[in-house]
């Protein structure tokens, strides 16, 4: 089982008490009746599915109930860093990007 | 017209808990009233009786009343049951909200020895006391069920779950307790 660390609680938890959220920072249109079809389609389903990072988000929703963000490294399914959901995706040191 | 007699039964009745003498023991906790109460733990100030604790994961006892961090800006209250308008009114009028959970869940004692082992049957998180020692308490899972768990004591928890809930986690721990060697 994975342990996932939550920001809220400080502690690392079980996989299990955790949902998936999809991709992080996806910023909704201020103003959604000046957005042109395509980009209002961009914003609605296109998403970046990279091989290696992926900010993410994730909510603990078997214990604080918060929602966070977390890097996960996807081809070796690392949780490399979480963060608190409202605050900027943080650099990674090389050592940390190759997943070690 | 015929009499009608109501009475309050719990959901527990008719359920056999599961216990072995000296190993481990489950009760159904006394009856409680509860309430979630969400916003700034400052608000309620004193009004409760117990400042509401803000280090994640605590629980702060006094008498029947407790107050159980669940998140950030989330509270578990319990008190006795009789005193369930006592605290609505401390909250009234306030920016926050509390809802009256007290019929939603039942509480469960769990307690003996093997405790701890018990629980683990169906609760992945390491209830080995210097990882979680006494006062802590969180919403989890059990099984397939989600729990509230409190560690009152190196050999007891107390545990809140869904009402509905009652007879699948009774019946997960009577199967659970035929793991527990001794
Ligand atoms: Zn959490």
């Amino acid at each position: 089982m994975l342990l996932i660390h939550c920001p809220y609680c400080r502690m690392a938890r079980p996989e299990s008490e955790f949902r998936y959220g999809g991709e992080a920072h996806v910023v909704r249109p201020a103003e959604p009746a000046n957005v042109s079809d395509a980009d209002w389609a961009a914003f609605l389903y296109m998403r970046a599915n990279p091989k290696g990072i992926h900010a993410e988000r994730w909510r603990h929703v078997h214990g604080c109930g918060r929602f966070f963000n977390a890097l996960r490294n996807t081809v070796t399914d690392q949780i490399l860093r979480t963060y608190p959901a409202g605050t900027p995706q943080p650099a990674l040191d090389a050592h940390a990007e190759d997943g070690r | 017209m015929a009499d009608r007699i109501v009475g309050r039964r719990s959901v527990l009745d008719g359920l056999v808990l599961p216990a072995r003498n000296g190993i481990v023991s489950v009760i159904e906790a006394t009856p409680a009233a509860r309430f979630i109460y969400r916003g700034d733990p400052g608000l309620i100030g004193d009004a409760f009786g117990i400042a509401l604790p803000t280090t994640p994961m605590q629980a702060r006892a006094s008498g029947a009343r407790a107050a159980l961090w669940l998140g950030p800006d989330e509270w578990l209250l319990l008190a006795a049951a009789s005193e369930a308008t006592t605290v609505a009114a401390a909250v009234a009028g306030k920016p926050a909200a509390l809802v009256d959970v007290g019929h939603r869940q039942v509480g469960l004692s769990v307690s003996g020895p093997r405790a701890a082992a018990l629980l683990n049957a169906g609760c992945p998180l390491d209830l080995d006391e210097a990882e979680f020692p006494v006062g802590m308490c969180t919403r989890t899972i059990l099984a397939k069920a989600e729990i509230v768990l409190w560690r009152t004591a190196s050999d007891a928890f107390r545990m809140e779950i869904a009402r509905s809930f009652a007879p699948y986690v009774v019946a997960f721990l009577v199967e659970a307790l035929h793991g527990i060697d001794r």
